[in-house]
This record gives C-alpha cells, sequence and structure tokens, in this order.
C-alpha cells in the first residue's frame, strides 16, 4: 500500500506569499482571541477550590446551587460533567476557609441535603501557589524554545532554529487562541499537552529541514525553492503517516480517558493539526524569507574536494 | 550488510529480559492488607505480636491469606476488603494503643520478585485515591517569634549587668534598643556581643537618641529556618502516624514548603484537621501587677499581652516565653484530683529543670499555660503555683471536655511545630475515582496501540510487523523502566505513555519510508535495508533530542501531575529510541540478514514513472 504518489514536487514554495497571509490571519486572530476574551484558567493559576461529587441518582443541579447560595457561595459555578449524576463545582478563594477547609464544609451541607452524595476528587489551590504554576510554566515555555533555537541552531544553522521555533510558536499560540475562543478550562494538563505539542511539532521540522540539508548537497544545480519543494515532498508520506498514528492514539485518549484527559488530548490534537500546516508553510517560508543558502549548510571549504570529482 | 555481531543481539536480548521480568509484577494486582508498625520505639512488631494477632483474628473467625513479618512491621493479606476492614477495626481496638494499624494494599506477585526488586509501578494518588496536601511554613512567623524571645533576653541582660537603656522595641525584621548616651552604649556592645554571637549590632545616632539595632546574623537566619523546616516536617511525621496510614510521604519542598501525600486515606477532614492544626504549647508567667483596664482599653503595658482564659474572664499574660511544646516528651489524656478531664505532660530532663526553676521562683504567683493555634492563641489555663513542681510531670487541667482533652494530648504528644503552617494546595481523590483513571488511562493506551498496530502492519506488511514488535517492545521496556526506578505513575504520566506510543511510532516510520525511498531509487533490496536504516538514524535522533529538551524542562519547572507526565516521557523516548533503532533492526537482521532477497516485504511501493525528477 502506498498513499503517496507524486509524479513530481508540490510547489510548496509558490504558495509561500498566500501560505503566510493565512498563517499570519490565523496567528492574529489567535491573539486576538487570547486579548479579548482571555484563557479561562483553571484552579491550578487561579486558586480556589474544584470539587466533582457524584449523586446516588441523577440530581437536579438547581437543588445544589440552592445549598450553596444558602452557605452564602453565590459566586460558585455548577455544572454536569459526564453523567447527570455527577457534578464538578467551582468555588473561588475565601478569606474565611484558610487551609483548604472550604471543602469540608460545602461537602458538610450537601451531604445534609442529600444522603448519597459522594466527594470523587477536590482540588484546592491557594492564590500564591497558582501564581507560582502560571510563572513556571511560562518559565518552561521559555526554556524549551530557547532549548530547541539553540539545538537546531548548533545542529543546523541559526536561520533553521529561528525558522523552526517561528513555528513552533505559532501552533502553541494557536492552541491558547482555541482555549481562549472556546473558553476551554486551561489546566496545568493542558500546559503539558502545549509544551508536549512544542517539542513533538518540532520534529515535523527537524525531518524536513534534515531533507533540506541532504537536498542541499545531492542536488547541487537546484534552486533553493526547489530544494526545499523536493524535501517536503519527499517527507510528505513520512509526515502524514506519523501524525496519523499519533492522532489515532489521541483520539483513543479523547474517547476513554475520562474530562481529565479530554482538554489534554484536544490540545494535542489542534496541536498535531497546525504543527504539519506549520512546519510545511511556516518554517520553510521563513527559511526562505531569512535567505537561508546552500552555503550555510554545506561547508564551503569541503567544495574544492568535491569539485574535483568526476 | 545487513548482520548483527553477536553481542548486539546479547544486549537486545538482556534488555528484553529484563523488561519482561520487571514488567510482571504489574499484572498480578494487589490484595487487601493491613500493615502494623509500632508507635513507640518500646513497642516491638515481631513474632511474638505476630502470634498475638493471628489468635485474634481467629477468634473473630476473620480469615487472612498470608503474613509478612518484616523489620518495620508486620502485613497481613486479606482476600477482600471487607475483612481487610473488619479486621482493621478488631486489631485496632485490641493493640491500637501502641501500634499502628494500617490500610494498605500489597502486590501479589510472587515472593522471589520482590527479593529481586521487581515490583509494580509505583501509583500517584489520582490513580490510588488519597490527599495530597502543600503545607507553607510560615518563616515570617517563626522570626517574629525568635526576635521576641531575643529582646526578652537582651532585656534581662541588659538589667542583670544594670546598663540602662530607654527602650528596647522590634521594628520590622530587626531589634531597635535606645539608649541616652554614648557611653552606655558602648559598654552595651561590649556586653551583648560576648553573649549574643548570632546577633548583628549596629550603632545608628538619631537626633536625641542613641540606638542601637540589633539583627540576626543572615547565616544564623537560614539556620534557623532549615532547623524549623526539619522540625515541622518531624512534628508531621509524627503526626501521620497518629492518623495510622501506609506509606506516607512527607517531603521538603523547596524552603519552606513540606508536601504530604496519604494514600487510600479517605478520611480527609480528619487528615486536614490534624495536620492543619498547628498547636504549639507555652508557658508564660502571667502580670497581675499591672493595669488591665488599660489593656482593655486597648493599651497593654509594655512586654505583656491580653488573653482571655478559656471559661474565664480576661487577664494579662508576659511576652516572655518560659517554656515551649518541644520540651515536652510526652502527653496523655486523663483526670485530675476533681475527676475533671486533664492532659498529664511529661518535659524532658531540660524543660523538667526549667519548669522546677520557674516554679520555685514564682510561688503564689499565676503561671498561664498557652495554646497557640495559627494566629489564635489562648490560654487554657492559668493556675496559681503553690509549690516548687519536680521530676518534669505537669497536669493542664482546665475546662475543657474529654475529647478536647484527648485532642490536646495527642497534638502536644505529637511534638509542636516550630513555626506555623498552612496548606496552600490540596489535591484529594476519591478511590472509585482512583480505580476508573487507571482503567482510563489503560483503555486510552490500549485501544490506541491497536489502532496504531494494525494501521501500520496492513501498511508496511512484514515491516510494518516488525515495527509493531519494536513498538511492544518500546512499551515493554518503558512499563519495565518505569517499575525498577519506581517512579510515581499518574494518569498524565499514562497519557505519556500512550503518547509515546503515538511517537514512537515516527522513528520506525522514518525508517521505513527512508527503505521505500532507497527501493524507488532503484537499490537492491539489502543495500536499501541497509541505507534505509543508516539515513534514518541522524533524523531519529535530531527529532527525539528536541521532544527530550522539552521534556526536561516539563520535569525542572513541571509540579505534580505535570512532573509525572514528563518522567515518562522522557524515558518514552529513550526506550523508543532503543526500541527503534537497535530492536526493529536486530529483528530485520535475523529474519533477512542472512539470505538473498527479491523484494523488500515492506508493502507495495509505488514507483514514479520518470526516472529522474
Amino acid at each position: 500500500m502506498d498513499f503517496f504518489r507524486f509524479e513530481r514536487d508540490i510547489p510548496f514554495m509558490r504558495w509561500g506569499k498566500y501560505s503566510t497571509i493565512l498563517s499570519l490571519t490565523i496567528f492574529i486572530l489567535s491573539i486576538f482571541f487570547i486579548a479579548t476574551r482571555g484563557l479561562n484558567l483553571g484552579v491550578d493559576f487561579t486558586g480556589g477550590t474544584v470539587m466533582e461529587i457524584s449523586y446516588g441518582q441523577p440530581t437536579d443541579l438547581a437543588r445544589t446551587r440552592e445549598v450553596l447560595a444558602g452557605m452564602g457561595m453565590t459566586d460558585a459555578t455548577v455544572q454536569n460533567f459526564g453523567t447527570s449524576r455527577d457534578v464538578l463545582i467551582r468555588l473561588p478563594t475565601k478569606q474565611e476557609f484558610t487551609g483548604g477547609n472550604l471543602s469540608e464544609v460545602v461537602m458538610d451541607a450537601l451531604r445534609q441535603d442529600d444522603e448519597t452524595v459522594e466527594m470523587r476528587r477536590v482540588e484546592f489551590v491557594g492564590p500564591q501557589v497558582g501564581q507560582e504554576l502560571l510563572e513556571n510554566g511560562a518559565l518552561a515555555l521559555l526554556f524549551v524554545s530557547l532549548g530547541i533555537v539553540i539545538y537546531l541552531a548548533i545542529r543546523f544553522e541559526w536561520k533553521f532554529g529561528i525558522a523552526g521555533i517561528v513555528a513552533n510558536l505559532h501552533d502553541v499560540v494557536v492552541i491558547l487562541g482555541f482555549f481562549a475562543f472556546f473558553q476551554w478550562e486551561f489546566s496545568l494538563t493542558v500546559l503539558a499537552a502545549v509544551l508536549a505539542v512544542l517539542g513533538y511539532s518540532v520534529n515535523e521540522s527537524v525531518v524536513i529541514f534534515d531533507r533540506i540539508r541532504e537536498n542541499f548537497r545531492k542536488l547541487r544545480k537546484a534552486s533553493v525553492a526547489k530544494v526545499i519543494d523536493n524535501a517536503i515532498t519527499m517527507t510528505m508520506s513520512r509526515t502524514v503517516i506519523t501524525h496519523g498514528s499519533t492522532q489515532m492514539v489521541v483520539i483513543s485518549m479523547l474517547l476513554f480517558g475520562g474530562e481529565v484527559l479530554y482538554y489534554f488530548a484536544l490540545a494535542l490534537t489542534i496541536g498535531i493539526l497546525f504543527g504539519i500546516y506549520s512546519s510545511i508553510l511556516v518554517a520553510s517560508p521563513i527559511l526562505v524569507l531569512l535567505g537561508v543558502k546552500r552555503e550555510d549548510l554545506v561547508k564551503p571549504e569541503r567544495k574544492p574536494q568535491e569539485e574535483a570529482l568526476p | 550488510m545487513n548482520r548483527y555481531p553477536l553481542w548486539k543481539y546479547l544486549i537486545i536480548a538482556v534488555s528484553l529480559l529484563f523488561g519482561l521480568l520487571y514488567t510482571l509484577p504489574n499484572f498480578f494486582g494487589e490484595s487487601p492488607a493491613i500493615q502494623i508498625s509500632p508507635l513507640r520505639a518500646s513497642a516491638q512488631a515481631d513474632a511474638v505480636l505476630l502470634q498475638q494477632i493471628e489468635q485474634t483474628l481467629a477468634r473473630h473467625h476473620l480469615p487472612f491469606s498470608g503474613t509478612l513479618l518484616e523489620a518495620s512491621g508486620i502485613k497481613i493479606r486479606f482476600a477482600d476488603t471487607d475483612t481487610q476492614i473488619k479486621a482493621r477495626d478488631v486489631l485496632e481496638s485490641e493493640i491500637g494503643n501502641d501500634f499502628i494499624v494500617a490500610l494498605n494494599l500489597l502486590p501479589n506477585s510472587p515472593e522471589w520478585m520482590n527479593r529481586i526488586g521487581a515490583l509494580p509501578m509505583y501509583l500517584g494518588l489520582d490513580l490510588r485515591g488519597g490527599v495530597h496536601f502543600m503545607l507553607q511554613v510560615d518563616m515570617d512567623g517563626a522570626l517574629l517569634k525568635s526576635l521576641d524571645r531575643y529582646s526578652s533576653d537582651l532585656r534581662s541582660t541588659l538589667r542583670e549587668q544594670r546598663i540602662p537603656s530607654a527602650g528596647i522595641d522590634r521594628d520590622g525584621d530587626q531589634i531597635v534598643i535606645k539608649f541616652r548616651n554614648t557611653q552606655t552604649r558602648d559598654r552595651a556592645i561590649a556586653e551583648l556581643s560576648k553573649t549574643f554571637v548570632d546577633l548583628d549590632l549596629r550603632t545608628i545616632d538619631t537626633a536625641d537618641d542613641f540606638h542601637l539595632q540589633v539583627a540576626i546574623k543572615p547565616d544564623v537566619h537560614k539556620r534557623m529556618q532549615t532547623a524549623a523546616l526539619q522540625q515541622n516536617i518531624t512534628t508531621l511525621r509524627n503526626r501521620v502516624n497518629e492518623l495510622g496510614v501506609a506509606e506516607p510521604i512527607i517531603q521538603q519542598a523547596g524552603t519552606d514548603r513540606v508536601i504530604v501525600q496519604l494514600p487510600g486515606v479517605q478520611d480527609t477532614a480528619k487528615a486536614k484537621d490534624i495536620l492543619g492544626r498547628t498547636a504549639t504549647l507555652e508557658i508564660r508567667m502571667v502580670d497581675d501587677e499591672s493595669d488591665i483596664e488599660a489593656a482593655l482599653r486597648g493599651q497593654p503595658p509594655f512586654g505583656t499581652e491580653l488573653f482571655t482564659e478559656r471559661g474565664g474572664g480576661p487577664l494579662l499574660v508576659k511576652k516572655q516565653v518560659l517554656l515551649t511544646g518541644d520540651r515536652i516528651t510526652d502527653a496523655q489524656p486523663g483526670f485530675d484530683q476533681d475527676s475533671q478531664p486533664a492532659v498529664h505532660v511529661t518535659l524532658d530532663s531540660n524543660g523538667a529543670r526549667i519548669f522546677k526553676q520557674l516554679t520555685r521562683q514564682n510561688v503564689g504567683k499565676r503561671m498561664a499555660i498557652l495554646l497557640v493555634e495559627k494566629h489564635l492563641t489562648e490560654v487554657v489555663t492559668a493556675p496559681v503555683i503553690r509549690e516548687e513542681i519536680g521530676g518534669g510531670r505537669v497536669q493542664i487541667s482546665g475546662r475543657m471536655s474529654s475529647t478536647e482533652a484527648r485532642d490536646v494530648a495527642l497534638l502536644l504528644r505529637a511534638g509542636a511545630l516550630a513555626a506555623p503552617m498552612e496548606i496552600i494546595e490540596e489535591r484529594t481523590v476519591g478511590p472509585s475515582l482512583g480505580a476508573e483513571n487507571i482503567s482510563r488511562g489503560f483503555n486510552s493506551t490500549l485501544y490506541g496501540f491497536l489502532a496504531v498496530a494494525l494501521f501500520i502492519a496492513i501498511y508496511y506488511m512484514a515491516f510494518g510487523a516488525i515495527s509493531v514488535t519494536a513498538l511492544s517492545v518500546n512499551l515493554l521496556l518503558l512499563i519495565g523502566l518505569l517499575s525498577i526506578l519506581q517512579a510515581t505513575l499518574t494518569l498524565p504520566g499514562m497519557a505519556a505513555i500512550a503518547l509515546t506510543v503515538g511517537m514512537a511510532i515516527d522513528a520506525n516510520v522514518l525508517i521505513n519510508e527512508r527503505i521505500r525511498d532507497e527501493i524507488r531509487n532503484g537499490i537492491s533490496p539489502q543495500a536499501a535495508i541497509h541505507a534505509g536504516y543508516e539515513r534514518a538514524l541522524g533524523t531519529i535522533l535530531d527529532s527525539n533530542i528536541t521532544t527530550l529538551i522539552a521534556g526536561i524542562a516539563l520535569f525542572a519547572f513541571g509540579s505534580g501531575p505535570v512532573k509525572g507526565f514528563a518522567v515518562v516521557l522522557c524515558l518514552g523516548i529513550l526506550t523508543s529510541v532503543f526500541s527503534a533503532t537497535m530492536v526493529s533492526r536486530g529483528m530485520v537482521n535475523l529474519l533477512y540478514g542472512n539470505r538473498k532477497l527479491s523484494r523488500v516485504p515492506i508493502g507495495s511501493v509505488w514507483k514514479p514513472k520518470r526516472s529522474k525528477r
């Protein structure tokens, strides 16, 4: 079986102008949504309490809300997830309940209202911890970006480092844009997914860069655009099959992973799809834009020797 | 060309064997058990106790399936959770005074496996249920406390040496002593620098006053903080022991935080109450001479504080702390002479000496026993000292119920905290959700793996089957490695295992696509296989190293669930590089290396009509 039958190279670089416009539009839209709507930061980052409770029978959310309102917690959000028996309660940080006592108080009140209620999960994060987790997340993002740029600069050349990281940050911004637009909850696990995408989708760029380097050595007469087109075309089949396989696993996570892994898998899905797009139509045009040359990768001092060959 | 030397096959075989051996324990499951360990140094978990336990269980008709006598304690295995809980209750009432009786899970893997360290993966709290707390130590509070202690020491030293001062005040994180002239200040500096080596003394002159600024030296301050944290950790450990938890984790996090993990704890309210309480005991003198009226108006006389006695009226207490809770060696609930609930406290020799001295010097005066609980200080009782009390046995009684007496005793026995602490993060997972999370993670991995395996096998035929085998080996090695390292497996960790499956296939795809490329170029089958593997290697390394960079950053900056994810991701990268290059190559060499191939069994390869681009 062979899905990919290209008679000749696909002229990706000729589409460079349009793809750059498209990428810029998506990028700016993402930034716009992040700026206007903001991320729906989870309790990990904002601080507060999340409780997951389960009733013995299908329950009416209004009743749960009433109990909470009776305790003066009108700012609580109550919602179903999974089945109608499972309820998720979010409570902002309260001054008078320090040390995570809030969940116990709420649980007691709910138990008085309905005996069948069962505590499944509680997460309490103090405001200072939330701030730290956010800072650490940003630090990790910075560190990964720098690490990748440095690695690519050493292994290839600085232009490849820049192109690679721009393409990958493009993916990250798009994921964040999606999360902002749909107001999906952005939690610590989603952050892990975003960082994993950063590492994973740079693979894609690396594979193409490797081919570009090889082609610079092999196709000595071809223009830069042609070299890149050929590299992308030649790796196309690997790109799609690899990402398809990864996506299969991610879909399996979406289906079977439960609510904790749901947004994690969702972030990965966006990351994988845009990862393919960006390494082909973002990273490579940037390479051209930065003026990548054969001499950048094929060392000049070797040249006379090679030319001496028949 | 496609042949491996024997040693390479041996490496593959040995790593496979190890992977298999250490992965196996995960499939045996766990059975409910009870863990019994001594609560006090005087009690011993030995064969005699084991016999006693066996007899007790037999008497109550509670069948058990095995016992294990270890240095740390006794473990008893049960067939089901019902019996386990019943047995716990029985044993708790029988030997609970001297031993911790905790619920636990024991791996069902055979004994010889345990002996060589082949244990199942260590499940995180989100998979087995339990509580995770992060506590913040209030170092500022600890500093203030020691500054208060220092200022009272300074005052008494100056008084003893008859050096007049115009007042000692605490200002922020330092103490300021005012003097009338420089001569007295110089004398004071000479005297104080002799006795207080831990303090930095600095002179500051204002318009009409001569100040001496006293601060704790930075290195001493640091040492105090470390000591405070260490003491708090020890205290927490003692308190957790009182709770009866098997395999608790109590560890330092950063310079001023402690992480407490209690697997399997279901009564979180109780756990929080015991851990969160920061009771320390202080003994100070009551100031009956000063004007309490002024204090009630909001101006307590210098060096005193206003408190309300439990069930009594307000009273003035001197700020100077004479004795603190860390001198307590034991505290038991009981009753006093009037059959009122009381706590009997035993002090260590140093504490006993101090207590004897202070009671001798203050006969006829009132002494206040204060219970300090996070910003809330309460005078439990303020008895009049009738005579010198020696021997270090103190009885605290003062309008408390017997439940309160028991709680106070527990808190005092469990030791005092050097500095107040506060829970700043909590993650609790109920046991049912834990079990559900395991199946979620498992199913995600299983179905993801099956889908990928099926697709790859169809697409690349024989070479696909080899890739799938390499992928299984990867999974085997990864789980084996996680088991050997006893790394904590969390739900995000399981997600990382699934993701590793999806990402590890990349290396195989790269290789297979390369081989197909070479075939398209018209090279002979053996040469194509060889070139495919060789050429793909650089790319595989490059792309995996970038992912590894991300993994390491995640590990360095991540916390909790993210760390678990990062560990698995990093290990998965290592195993996948190994399995994709060494193992799959080894299999190909073994299967096809020694014979003539007319074509490479890698599925039908389409060739472009024009031979050259």
